[in-house]
């Protein structure tokens, strides 16, 4: 790492507490610092309850620190933005826009000049996440992973520097929370991007990141840090991911 | 259109009970009346015959458009009005606690109670039922518009905010279509209250209109069976009204919010 590149995503000493309904002050993140480099998938795993969630808003500028800063290359962060886009547990895929429409949503707006470039690279998208095919359909016509398939996309389509996954795929079924973790993949593999993913699932953190961080209970503090080095396609049941499964799992105390 | 045997059977069980209780309760009454003896209230028949004579003369078409025009005024520059307030003071919080206890307050008040302020001001033209039915459908526009902003979702609101969209995107893609389901819902209350109270307003003092009809068929010789017949119009007409402001909720972006 040089000195005159700052990483993407720079946190330094995130503190931010709540007041709580007796009146008195109810700490959640205490003291977070991380570095995520450009194009690196970093993921961080905790207890729920542990100020996950709280963190992801911070970092993703919805909510201000008490304590400490966020840093996109370098520069503060003054709020959300379309530079880092959040998808969440239980997504925000617009129920009254059709995919291409849902799609098209980040590129501003819809009624504009240029309509037709806009609606092409929608399409090009909706391919990417293999929903060919589904561009005229309205959200409630879907099943719950081609939902996170329209929202991975619509992300994907103003090229944000920054993807946070904020538990994204733990609305779904077991079977399907497999599959999209392969698409997921699948797709940063066609496109490279910085990832930011918060989970409570261990196995998921490891099957995907490059880097996990392990959050302690509240208040969130950051207790461990795992390099993972395996290749992709990983296989879970390798030993080498059971091990480093297994060191994830005592951090978190079980 | 095209139905499948199990569609016409689904229809018949759908219409068939509905039309039983009309068919029973037409003929309770002819029942009732005929027992009695009655020299004024009318029989089914003796409505339609006299319903019959307004169509072959043109004057029952002549009412019928009079009051459709002023709920047609009345309604339309309430909506024109309603939504864009309660979208204003759905998205502005200063604006909603600015108006909203004085429209609480002006809500309850009946249209009936108006008409006298309504006489004073518009006289006994045209413009007094149409004011009266602005000032009923107004209100409930108002606050089903403004109730419909503050339950959007807020994950759609942070999505928008997410993606950096302009103020007219987040208004135009994410706003208002939020919130059309509300105001369709404002616009069927709306226009239920608009055509109970232009059959009142009418009664007063014009000279055209189903409550006209309705009153100068009593005062000039008890023609009763006007007057029910004037009851039946105006009862159908309500029910179609209904069902064209239903027709709304089929659209494709109001969609999602009637499945599931």
């Amino acid at each position: 790492m040089s000195a005159d590149r700052p990483p993407k995503l720079s946190v330094r000493g995130v503190r931010k507490q709540f007041v709580s309904a007796k009146g008195g002050a109810l700490p959640v993140i205490d003291d977070v610092s991380l570095d995520v480099q450009e194009g690196e998938f970093v993921a961080i795993v905790g207890p729920s309850g542990c100020g996950k969630s709280t963190l992801m808003n911070v970092i993703a500028g919805f909510e201000r620190p008490d304590a400490g800063s966020v840093l996109l290359d370098g520069v503060p962060l003054a709020g959300p933005g379309p530079r880092g886009i959040v998808i969440s547990q239980h997504g925000s895929v617009f129920p009254w826009l059709n995919v291409q429409q849902n799609l098209m949503f980040g590129l501003g707006d819809v009624h504009g000049a240029d309509g037709g470039a806009r609606a092409a690279l929608a399409d090009h998208y909706a391919a990417v996440v293999g929903l060919k095919g589904f561009e005229s359909a309205y959200p409630h016509e879907l099943s719950g992973g081609m939902l996170k398939r329209v929202e991975l996309a619509r992300a994907l389509i103003v090229k944000p520097e920054l993807l946070y996954l904020d538990e994204p795929f733990s609305a779904l079924d077991a079977l399907m929370n497999l599959r999209m973790r392969n698409e997921l993949l699948r797709v940063l593999q066609e496109e490279r991007h910085t990832v930011l993913l918060i989970t409570h699932d261990v196995e998921e953190a490891v099957y995907m990141a490059d880097r996990v961080l392990v959050l302690s209970p509240r208040p969130a503090t950051i207790q461990a840090s795992f390099e993972v080095t395996m290749p992709h396609p990983r296989r879970l049941g390798s030993p080498a991911a059971q091990v480093l499964r297994e060191a994830i799992l005592k951090e978190l105390g079980l | 259109m095209r139905l499948s045997r199990a569609g016409l059977a689904g229809l018949v069980r759908r219409v068939l009970p509905p039309m039983a209780v009309m068919v029973a309760v037409v003929a309770l009454w002819w029942w009732v009346v005929v027992r009695a003896e009655s020299a004024i209230f009318p029989t089914p028949a003796a409505v339609v015959t006299g319903a019959w004579e307004l169509v072959e003369d043109g004057t029952l078409w002549e009412h019928i458009r009079a009051s459709l025009m002023r709920v047609g005024a009345g309604f339309g520059l309430a909506v024109l009005v309603g939504i864009p307030l309660g979208l204003w003071m759905g998205w502005v919080g200063a604006a909603y606690r600015t108006l909203n206890p004085i429209f609480q307050m002006l809500r309850p008040i009946s249209p009936i109670a108006w008409i006298p302020l309504a006489i004073l001001w518009f006289g006994v033209g045209d413009l007094s039922p149409i004011f009266l039915i602005f000032i009923s459908s107004v209100f409930p526009l108002i606050v089903q518009t403004t109730s419909g902003v503050h339950t959007i979702d807020r994950r759609y609101l942070r999505a928008a905010a997410n993606f950096g969209v302009s103020r007219a995107v987040l208004f135009r893609q994410v706003v208002i279509p939020a919130v059309l389901p509300e105001i369709i819902v404002g616009m069927r209350i709306g226009i239920g209250v608009a055509w109970l109270v232009v059959v009142a307003a009418e009664m007063i003092a014009l000279r055209s209109g189903l409550g006209y009809l309705i009153m100068d068929s009593r005062n000039a010789g008890n023609r009763y069976d006007l007057v029910v017949a004037g009851m039946v119009i105006i009862g159908l007409i309500g029910l179609m009204l209904d069902g064209i402001t239903r027709l709304l909720e089929r659209l494709k972006t109001v969609r999602w919010r009637y499945v599931r």
